[in-house]
């Protein structure tokens, strides 16, 4: 197709209709729910996270309204408990990461010009994920079951079954599901950024956002898994009595701690950085002009990132740790203040340097600035130890966490909100009511939250559901109740807003005059993303490229039709943006949902103890999974290659580094590394905190089964390499029985590992020493496990004749997994078995 | 400098990986300190180990800094194309990824600096 081609009028209607049609949704009532489509996936996982959001909300006000006046008794001490850490929690867990997860969704593909991300079905998975998960563990307080420690859920109290009821386990596992479905997002994400970009948008074009995405979930990859390691432990304890946090039988609540911070101050920037990103759009829009400083605004995004995993001990300063260690947190604190002031100078410089359109986006953007950084002043003061020790776990830290988290995560979010709404709906909010929600808003928040400064340094303890009227606090609390009410009328305008959105009219394309790539969305919108994937010269195509978007309309850049009635994107490279091949993308399908179902039921199951149901829900994940990989992934095309358009001829399939499934499986075996690591921590934790360990009176599992096991895991691995090789080459029978024998020895490796502990008949019950180590174990078993299926399913793929010599991304992928569970058996039976000798 | 080695330097391929060695060396450089800090407390009661050990890593991860900062401030010059360096270019594209290094570089070795400031000033384990 040449240029000239597209300057007939029919031709560009063929192409339309057929695009129309190989992007139609599904349609009837139960079937739309099957859309995979990023632009549905995405509204509804915004609509869902911001329905949590205010029940939340709810939440805070019926305790603010407990602590309006001293001793109050309109809730007892008990559904306190539930209304705190249920607010905390769902706000972090059930609004600011989903909703980042939601709106990225949305927006990512559109600002890539990409039809769609890299795996929709993976993304309707994700968030058929969170709504069950958030459904189940939000319900819990119907039941007077929700969880009651706290947002942090610090054992003892939680783990002790006798001090903590149903909520702890509600709360560990439907948290643990809705984390699987953030790491599965921050998969998505990054493949999205790093391999989707059209053609040109180069690095250095890229738009803000998209770095920000990148490096947030990049932050998630590293957060998220401690956590879910330090769950694994947790519930371990509660359901089975494995003593990880029993100081009794030598654990330590201390080691929950650290992991939970592990993941808890990253998480901070994880919903942070977003709704900065989000500024980093609006900003420039409403200044008229480029950014300013975009190389800075990269160096702030990246360090803060690795900053912020050194602070997590600033949130343990009152545990007694030595203060040397202290310091060295404290002064990455302080250091984490100079990237975060950067951002916001480059945002004020900009502002400074266009021509300022003052809309109600921007009065969003910086208002909420203003609230963020007396949060930021705050945070500088409680990053110093001893001031820290007198402010811990009094009000004054609620009021620094909710000036930094409304400042930095929810004014931003209704700020995009404004900005963003005429992009998915077509249609403006109003500006009059936006702005009287605004200063509503900005004013509640002011007088809810900087009292609590004052009530802290009084005295008043966080978590307390009354105070005695002597304290002398209960004026400052007043004032704070009001501020929530006059907060949460503030909200009240803005859902009205949105509520009265329909009945207005349609407003005209780009109707901020923006110069980034998803304002070629038009009013009407059409499913298939972009008309035609734009050659991308400047961070501002549509300000800066001549004739930008009517070329983009009539389809004269890449990919304009959808011949052979595909879903279609374009893969190009990670540094330069080359077009280096088209994937097909997943249709509407059942099993996203399927999986999710099954998943989820897995997890709520154990929760109730229902084990054998659950192993059985297990079993049915692991056959759904297989069974989408088998009908939906590495489809051999019917054709090596397709035109693009302007001459380019492009593959169909990709398999190696340079494909969206290789990064896919790397990225979540860097997740999974993590989370392994968290529980490789614990062992060396618990080496340090006892005089001798392992403990003499207690014996390990020797040190030939552990090495068996390792021998026999490298066996599995080398032989996958081999296979790999060998099968490239063409030599397909002999591959097939490589892959045979690597199967066999990692199959084998699996008892091997077990064998150690089981034959020195380890008691985990009795001590940590022992929990741990078969902990371990399990999990190098478990994952020896799945890498002899995932063997297993190549060896059928190829006796299907799915995978061939030419196209062979199967094998490929499986070889990265053997590469991580060889270092995972590596790390693993070194530590249990050779480390007693030299400990 | 000989013009041959800056040539030689100016042509080092640079990537996203390349982007987070300085910010890299600092977390490394953050967990040995917090690592050794907290085992030899938690074991020998006291940090025997210091100050050689403590301050050999440090001039080391200081180093790695400057010399990746230099390499990107190097690049970040490279003559070509026209300021403001903004274009979907070779040279624009280099610049930028070397600006950006630079830019972490000279966090980088701030934050390393702050991390050592505490093992100056205090010395014990309480």
């Amino acid at each position: 197709m040449s240029l000239h081609a597209q300057d007939d009028p029919d031709l560009r209607r063929a192409q339309e209709e057929r695009l129309r049609a190989v992007w139609k949704p599904p349609e009837g009532l139960f079937l739309r729910w099957t859309d995979t489509n990023n632009n549905r996936v995405g509204v509804w996982y915004t609509l869902t996270a911001f329905g949590f959001m205010l029940f939340a909300g709810v939440l805070a006000l019926i305790m603010r309204t407990q602590l309006a006046v001293p001793d109050n008794d309109l809730v007892s001490a008990n559904t306190f408990n539930q209304l705190f850490t249920l607010h905390g929690s769902m706000m972090m867990f059930l609004f600011a990461v989903p909703m980042f997860e939601a709106v990225s969704i949305i927006l990512l593909p559109q600002l890539l010009a990409a039809r769609d991300l890299p795996f929709p079905r993976l993304s309707a998975f994700g968030y058929w994920s969170f709504l069950i998960g958030g459904v189940f563990v939000s319900g819990s307080i119907f039941f007077n079951a929700a969880p009651d420690g706290g947002w942090f859920m610090y054992p003892p109290l939680t783990t002790r079954t006798d001090l903590s009821g149903l909520g702890a386990d509600i709360w560990m596992l439907g948290l643990s599901f809705i984390e699987v479905s953030s790491v599965a997002a921050a998969v998505e994400l990054i493949v999205g950024v790093l391999k989707c970009r059209p053609p040109g948008m180069r690095l250095n074009l890229m738009p803000l956002y998209a770095w920000y995405i990148l490096v947030v979930a990049v932050m998630i990859l590293f957060a998220f898994p401690p956590l879910i390691a330090g769950d694994v432990l947790f519930e371990m304890e509660r359901l089975l009595g494995w003593p990880f946090f029993d100081a009794a039988r030598g654990g330590d609540p201390l080691l929950w701690q650290h992991l939970f911070w592990i993941f808890g101050h990253p998480e901070v920037y994880i919903v942070f950085l977003p709704s900065i990103a989000l500024f980093a759009m609006l900003i420039p829009t409403f200044a008229q002009r480029h950014l300013l400083g975009y190389p800075w605004i990269v160096l702030a995004a990246v360090g803060t990132a690795f900053l912020s995993f050194g602070l997590w001990v600033h949130h343990m300063f009152a545990t007694g740790l030595p203060k040397i260690s202290l310091a060295f947190f404290s002064a990455a604190s302080e250091a984490v203040a100079i990237p975060t002031g950067i951002q916001i100078f480059a945002f004020i410089a900009t502002l400074w340097a266009g021509k300022v359109k003052w809309s109600t986006p921007l009065l969003y953007a910086s208002g909420s600035l203003a609230i963020f950084v007396v949060g930021g002043l705050t945070g500088v003061m409680v990053a110093v130890a001893p001031f820290d020790w007198q402010a811990h776990d009094t009000y004054f830290v609620v009021a620094h966490l909710h000036y930094v988290l409304i400042g930095g995560t929810l004014l931003p979010l209704f700020g995009g909100l404004y900005y963003y709404w005429p992009l998915i709906t077509g249609k403006k909010l109003s500006d009059r009511m936006g702005r009287i929600a605004f200063w509503i808003m900005f004013v509640g928040a002011n007088l809810a939250f900087f009292p609590m400064h004052l009530s802290g340094l009084e005295g008043m303890p966080r978590r307390v559901f009354t105070y005695p009227a002597e304290l002398g606090i209960g004026g400052l609390n007043l004032a704070s109740t009001i501020g929530a009410y006059l907060f949460a009328a503030g909200v009240a305008i803005v859902c009205l807003d949105l509520a009265l959105s329909p009945t207005r009219p349609k407003g005209k394309r780009n109707p901020w005059n923006a110069g980034t790539l998803e304002w070629l969305a038009l009013p009407d919108d059409e499913d298939w993303g972009i008309r035609s994937v734009p050659l991308i010269e400047s961070r501002y195509p549509i300000w800066d490229q001549k004739d930008f978007v009517k070329k983009v309309d009539e389809g004269r850049f890449f990919l304009p039709d959808a011949e052979e009635g595909r879903r279609e994107t374009i893969i190009t490279t990670v540094l330069d943006a080359r077009p280096i091949a088209v994937i097909r993308l997943g249709t509407p399908s059942w099993k996203p949902m399927l999986t999710a179902i099954v998943l989820g039921a897995v997890f709520i199951l154990t929760t109730y103890h229902l084990y054998m149901a659950a192993l059985f829900a297990a079993f049915a994940t692991l056959a759904m999974v297989l069974w989408w990989l088998w009908t939906g992934t590495a489809e051999i095309p019917e054709k090596p290659c397709k035109p693009i358009g302007h001459g380019l001829e492009v593959p169909l399939y990709l398999s190696g580094p340079s494909s969206s499934g290789w990064w896919a499986m790397f990225i979540t075996m860097m997740a999974d590394a993590t989370a392994f690591s968290g529980l490789v921590f614990g062992y060396y934790f618990f080496w340090t905190i006892h005089a001798e360990f392992p403990p003499p009176a207690f014996p390990g599992p020797g040190m030939v089964w552990p090495m068996v096991a390792l021998a026999l895991t490298l066996v599995g691995w080398a032989g996958t390499i081999a296979t790999r090789e060998v099968h490239a080459r063409g030599k397909v029978t002999l591959a097939r029985t490589l892959l045979v024998a690597s199967l066999l020895a990692t199959f084998a490796s699996l008892f091997a590992g077990l064998a150690g502990p089981w034959q020195y008949a380890m008691n985990p019950e009795a001590h940590v020493y022992p929990a741990i180590v078969w902990t371990l174990a399990i999990w190098t078993a478990v994952h020896a496990g799945i890498g002899a299926i995932m063997q297993g399913y190549a060896l059928a793929r190829s006796l299907a004749g799915r995978m061939t010599p030419t196209y062979d991304a199967d094998i490929r992928n499986i070889t990265v997994y053997q590469h991580f569970l060889a270092l995972t058996a590596l790390v693993a039976y070194a530590t249990i078995g050779l480390f007693p000798a030299v400990a | 400098m000989k013009p041959g080695f800056r040539n030689r330097v100016k042509r080092l391929k640079v990537t996203l990986w390349t982007l987070i060695v300085p910010p890299g060396v600092w977390a490394v450089h953050f967990l040995f300190s917090y690592i050794w800090a907290a085992v030899s407390c938690a074991k020998l009661g006291e940090w025997s180990l210091f100050p050689t050990a403590f301050t050999i890593g440090t001039v080391v991860a200081l180093g790695i800094i400057l010399v990746s900062g230099w390499i990107a401030f190097v690049q970040s010059r490279a003559p070509g194309d026209p300021p403001p360096h903004e274009q979907g270019t070779d040279i624009d594209r280099l610049r930028f990824l070397a600006t950006a290094t630079l830019l972490l570089a000279a966090l980088s070795f701030v934050g390393v600096i702050f991390t050592a400031l505490p093992v100056i000033l205090l010395n014990d384990c309480r």
